[in-house]
């Protein structure tokens, strides 16, 4: 039952927002939705682990072998969870952000976040294609319509990008489909499907490049710095905190356990382009003059490190990917709210433009310093727990003969991370003011607020983490079997 | 009568009618060939639904009902195709109106 | 006891909560309390576990850290007597220097002034878990955690952009350090599935590790100590690091954090023992550091300059020790040289603060005096670390040079070498600032003060630390039951083998190394006593701009870096992988273009289409059927 109510509460939101006529009971209610989220996801994980609760079945085109089926297990209750606990902040943080016809846009977001919980907790195939699309096109009308100036272009760009990944994934499911004996959708049977090395491949690389480009992995990203700097920064974070967590689910939920002699024997290769871009995207990173592009290519970075840990198939690293996800969404959350900050103050996210910002906002020089610090992982952030396993994971990884060298190349993120991010801070930061930022106040309440769960988020699962980790550990097992299954018949 | 005879009656009519609508330039008899086309399956589907019906009963199944989706689908056609003609006669009155010919071929605004 | 234990990192930490969360409503007086008062008070724990010896049962468990799979990391605390003399050094000393801050930063304004104390007590509490910690992965989070503090006490004075980057760069660097620890760990645990000290450090587990590992996972956590400890190639940052308030270049940067790196090796000491290799490079890089950093020392004008690149040239010293597996000799330097080099920064504070911010020597001079008790201290200092008897630093580096001797002779006359230039520029450093005549501004004489009580006393108890803490590790030379020190550590480090060498050659050499040092004395004396700007010569100018090895650096690694983000940043990704893109959608339009023709509007070609198309289907359908 919560598992269906997780769903239908933000759809059923959405929908009566688009009727609401004041801006004020807009944002209202978009709040109190999403805050309502929040109770159910916490209820829904609080579930004993085999409880009827956390499955929801009912028909859907049964002539088709398709079946309404919503299940809530450890990889989806972390993810709802970030999904429900990201909504309620990122409202919060952009409570003084005006829009025109403020009704839709709330309704957009959170018809959005109906489609992402459908994607997490969907056990069928062609219902997560469904909750897809549906999270999909509110984001572009987002974009397109409540962007900044390059909007169309940067959108156009966006839907070649996704649009093309929905279609090969497409294939993929229906092929899959084809394949099960009794033509049927569900997750369980493309489980128990039997298929040969050669088939599993194609539909690896179909299924894969779909995931790939909404993650994204290098070279499928050049959609992301531009999409999340011509987004309105509601929708950026919504993109980057939640949506991107989408691809990774995808590849954990779909491809692995679905394909798992080609995830075995493709590993190389997907950890190889992965390692590859957490590099590339970080020196890039160096380069940004532009905030947002900055925490895009950094965000690349991150992505790049949890798909290499991923492919690892260790324990360590499946782990360690499962925190990386919840701990990656928050964290860059927090970023963003920083960064709609100082846009909406100084007019400007060059950070050759800014500077000194700490004399003028301390309370917000401090918020940014932890959130920063656990951008780039240091101890006692959620960060550290999260990358510490992942690293591990790979370097320890049994599934190709190149962990090591993985490892030390994953590894200089770690230094080129604290490159970029310490680069931001001092230029946004340090040093004396300008013209521009002279006129600079502290932050407001609502985003001391959001930002303040934010760190609290930060800093209580950087202590103690293994709520978080108790919560997936379930499922990795399970995960891990089956790949491990795989690797007998790889070999 | 073999089904035979059923099929060639049936596909001369309806190539008449194709070839009408590729040939002729005035709607109304465009018109008029598709109806020809409509019929020429109707004549068809009577025809095989007949013959399902008799095979089944040659079976030994005296009381039966095969055959009688081929039938029933005869009804939706004429039932269409008189929908059709209501619409499309209003279209050709129209157009009439607007251009003083029934020429398909003045008939080209959809592309500008 | 347990509950003692978490207390003593606990205290700084809350003493770091309440400046840091009141720094805007506390009076100065207050917040300087609180930070000195909370390390004051961990000191006091430490001392009463130092004096109880109770080490039966050293590990206390607190909670589960991480726990997956079979990989289980407990967030515990080990205190064993290595541990405990780390933490009578970092909290007595840091209870010092908190105190010498008080009266230090008296100028700045409340707010910062307590975000100063907030930083201060958040690093000793790092400090303190780096210490504590009873596994890797603790002992990492202080080592990334001081880290921070270091970055942050750097950067204190953030409106200063200079500042800032030498902060980066500090921070950036020691990250690389790190990344060698962490590959370290993760290899630790693809062995022996565990980072525990007392699981780690049994017989039967390293009894499990090959030749290759044992050597790789020294190596890395080598690379580690390189970045913490500011050894060769990873030292550039600490005399950049000097951006800081003096107090914490002497706690920071002299004292404690970067002396990690050594305790991380003396704490791994069953490890090392078993790794020839690692021993020998780590043996070889501790003397190159020490002779580079002397050499460079030099030259230095800036006060805080010479005594970062004397620090660098004392870590190296340690690092000669630990290669040459003398643990104990290392441990010994570590707590001789947080007395003495503590007290010269602390004392070349209250210069800086006496003539109003100047940190250039050539502006100095004949500051005797003016700051009599400051002089007398920072003498007692330069005696100290140049090796004279029988101050501390006597005992400890002649430790360190005895060991070398029977390990490597080449080594140990790099040593000596190392010893007569330290000796050299420390003096050099002493005649210039307070010998001669006065040669700053008429204003900075007229401001010329000796500090206040707060300051002195610091100072005052350091020296006679600097005096008298050699005697805790006296040799048995000197004395019947010397070696104290080493008799304390042995349960933590116990060498399999010790060095032997004839009361004779010792004498030799210890008189070797003395004459040497006063040797160096003197010449300082005659040349700076009545110190006049000169022009450099081409040595001179090579040691003023450090080998040039920043700028090395710089071209080497910094500038290609930079170089290939701009190239991928303008070129691959706009001209590639997004034309690429932009082209399939190009594509789409011209094809889209190209197939207007079809599109004529005659209703009579529509249908011939399909027509044609149907029969073609059919007779498609009929040929594939055959």
């Amino acid at each position: 039952m919560v598992t269906l109510l997780l769903f239908l509460v933000p759809l059923i939101g959405g929908l009566v927002s688009f009727g609401l006529k004041d801006d004020r009971t807009a944002r209202g209610w978009a709040l109190l939705v999403a805050t309502i989220g929040v109770a159910l996801a916490v209820w829904g994980i609080n579930l004993p682990a085999v409880d009827a609760g956390r499955n929801f079945h009912a028909g859907w085109m049964g002539s088709l072998g398709s079946s309404f089926s919503l299940n809530l297990d450890g990889l989806s209750g972390i993810l709802t969870l970030l999904t429900t606990i990201a909504y309620p902040v990122i409202l919060v943080a952009t409570w003084n952000s005006t829009y025109k016809k403020s009704n839709s846009f709330f309704g957009l977001m959170l018809l959005a976040q109906a489609g992402i919980i459908g994607v997490f907790l969907a056990t069928d195939a062609l219902l997560f294609y469904f909750f897809w699309e549906l999270a999909l096109i509110p984001v572009y009308f987002l974009c397109s319509q409540w962007g900044g100036e390059r909007r169309i272009a940067v959108t156009f760009k966006f839907f070649i990008y996704t649009f093309t990944a929905s279609v090969l994934m497409l294939i993929g499911i229906l092929y899959l489909y084809f394949q099960t004996p009794d033509k049927s959708f569900s997750l369980q049977s493309f489980y128990n499907l039997n298929l040969s090395t050669r088939e599993q491949s194609h539909v690896f690389w179909l299924m894969f490049l779909a995931f790939a480009v909404k993650m994204p992995i290098f070279p499928f990203h050049t959609w992301q710095p531009d999409t999340y700097e011509q987004s309105p920064t509601a929708a950026t974070m919504v993109l980057s905190g939640i949506m991107v967590k989408m691809g990774v689910y995808g590849v954990i939920r779909w491809v692995m356990p679905v394909v798992p002699a080609a995830a075995y024997s493709w590993g190389d290769v997907v950890m190889s382009l992965s390692v590859i871009g957490i590099i590339y995207a970080s020196i890039i990173a160096i380069q940004q003059n532009d905030l947002k592009r900055l925490i895009a290519y950094s965000s690349i970075a991150h992505i790049g490190f949890m798909s290499a840990a991923l492919f690892a198939e260790s324990t360590s690293g499946a782990q360690g990917v499962m925190m990386q996800m919840f701990n990656h969404g928050v964290n860059i959350i927090g970023l963003w709210i920083v960064v709609e900050l100082i846009e909406r103050q100084m007019g400007t996210r060059k950070l050759s433009e800014l500077g000194g910002l700490a004399q003028k906002a301390p309370a917000l020089a401090i918020l940014l310093v932890i959130v920063a610090f656990a951008n780039i992982s240091l101890p006692l952030t959620n960060a550290f727990v999260g990358e510490f396993l992942m690293f591990n994971g790979i370097f320890n990884s049994t599934v190709t003969q190149y962990n090591h060298v993985f490892a030390v190349l994953a590894g200089l993120s770690i230094i080129l991370g604290a490159v970029y991010t310490l680069n931001m801070v001092s230029k946004v930061f340090f040093g004396n003011t300008n013209q521009l930022t002279a006129r600079a106040t502290d932050i407001l309440f609502n985003e001391r607020v959001a930002l303040s769960i934010v760190v609290g988020i930060i800093i209580v699962f950087g202590v103690y983490p293994q709520p978080l980790l108790n919560l997936t550990a379930g499922f990795v097992d399970s995960l891990l079997k089956e790949a491990s299954v795989a690797q007998l018949i790889g070999k | 009568m073999p089904i035979n005879y059923y099929i060639f009656l049936s596909l001369a009519l309806f190539i008449i009618g194709i070839i009408g609508v590729l040939t002729r330039r005035n709607v109304i008899i465009v018109f008029m060939c598709i109806e020809l086309m409509l019929n020429a399956v109707n004549l068809l589907l009577v025809a095989f639904s007949k013959m399902h019906h008799l095979a089944a009963a040659g079976a030994g199944n005296a009381v039966n009902n095969v055959g009688s989706e081929g039938q029933l689908f005869v009804f939706f056609i004429m039932v269409v195709a008189a929908a059709e003609v209501s619409v499309g006669l209003a279209i050709i009155v129209m157009l009439y109106r607007n251009t003083r010919s029934v020429d398909i071929n003045f008939l080209n605004r959809l592309k500008h | 006891m347990k509950n003692l234990i978490a207390l003593i990192p606990l205290l700084p930490f809350i003493g770091f909560l309440i400046n840091g969360l009141g720094r805007k409503v506390l009076p100065k007086g207050v917040a300087g309390l609180i930070g000195s008062g909370t390390v004051l008070a961990s000191f006091i724990i430490s001392l009463t576990i130092f004096l109880q010896g109770n080490y039966a049962a050293p590990v206390v468990h607190l909670f589960d850290f991480i726990s997956v799979g079979s990989l289980k990391i407990p967030f515990a605390f080990q205190v064993d007597q290595l541990t405990t003399l780390f933490l009578l050094i970092i909290t007595g000393v840091g209870f010092l220097i908190h105190v010498y801050s008080t009266a230090y930063m008296h100028e700045e304004a409340g707010q910062h002034f307590a975000r100063y104390f907030a930083y201060l007590n958040l690093f000793v509490f790092s400090m303190l878990l780096l210490v504590m910690g009873a596994n890797f992965v603790i002992m990492f989070i202080g080592w990334e955690g001081v880290g921070l503090c270091s970055y942050l006490l750097i950067g204190y004075w953030f409106k200063n952009v200079n500042y800032t980057a030498a902060a980066k760069k500090a921070f950036v660097m020691n990250r690389i350090g790190d990344l060698g620890f962490l590959l370290a760990v993760f290899w630790i645990i693809a062995k022996l599935g565990t980072v525990s000290y007392n699981e780690v450090f049994t017989a039967a587990n390293l009894a499990k590790l090959s030749a290759t590992d044992i050597t790789g996972i020294t190596l890395l956590l080598f690379v580690g100590a390189t970045g913490k400890s500011a050894q060769i190639p990873l030292y550039t940052w600490l005399p950049d690091a000097m951006a800081g308030p003096t107090p914490v270049s002497a706690l920071i940067h002299a004292a404690t954090m970067v002396t990690a790196g050594i305790y991380m090796i003396a704490r791994s000491n069953a490890l090392y023992q078993l790794a020839g290799t690692t021993n020998a490079i780590i043996a070889i890089i501790g003397a190159a550091t020490a002779l580079l950093a002397a050499t460079i020392a030099l030259r230095q004008n800036d006060i805080k300059k010479v005594l970062a690149y004397s620090t660098v040239s004392q870590l190296g010293y340690m690092f000669l020790a630990l290669g040459t597996g003398a643990y104990t000799a290392a441990v010994f330097h570590v707590m001789t040289h947080a007395f003495f080099k503590a007290l010269l920064f602390l004392g070349s504070g209250s210069v800086i603060h006496a003539v109003s911010g100047e940190q250039d020597i050539r502006n100095m001079g004949g500051l005797k005096k003016a700051l009599p008790i400051t002089y007398l201290t920072f003498l007692i200092g330069c005696i100290a670390i140049a090796g004279i008897p029988p101050f501390s630093g006597f005992f400890s580096k002649d430790a360190i040079l005895l060991n070398a001797f029977a390990y490597d002779k080449f080594l140990w006359a790099v040593g000596l070498l190392t010893a007569a230039l330290t000796a050299f520029y420390m003096f050099r450093l002493l005649f210039i600032t307070f010998n001669g005549s006065f040669r700053g501004t008429e204003a900075q004489r007229h401001h010329l003060h000796e500090s206040p009580i707060a300051m002195t006393l610091p100072l005052i108890i350091l020296a006679v630390l600097s005096i008298a803490g050699g005697f805790v590790g006296i040799p048995a030379l000197f004395t019947e039951g010397g070696e104290k020190l080493a008799e304390f550590l042995k349960p933590v480090i116990n060498p399999e083998h010790t060095v032997h060498v004839e009361h004779s050659t010792e004498w030799v050499l210890v008189g070797l190394t003395t004459g040497i040092a006063v040797a160096a004395i003197i010449v300082a004396f005659l040349r700076y006593r009545n110190y006049k700007a000169e022009q450099p010569s081409a040595v001179g100018r090579l040691l003023e701009n450090k080998w040039y090895v920043d700028e090395l650096y710089n071209g080497v690694v910094v500038k290609p870096i930079n170089a290939l983000g701009s190239f991928a940043n303008s070129f691959i990704e706009k001209s590639g992988i997004d034309a690429l893109v932009n082209g399939v959608g190009k594509l789409v339009n011209y094809s889209g273009r190209q197939l207007r023709w079809l599109q004529s509007g005659q209703v009579g070609s529509y249908v011939l289409l399909m027509v044609v198309s149907m029969v073609m289907f059919f007779v498609l359908q009929f040929f594939l059927r055959r």
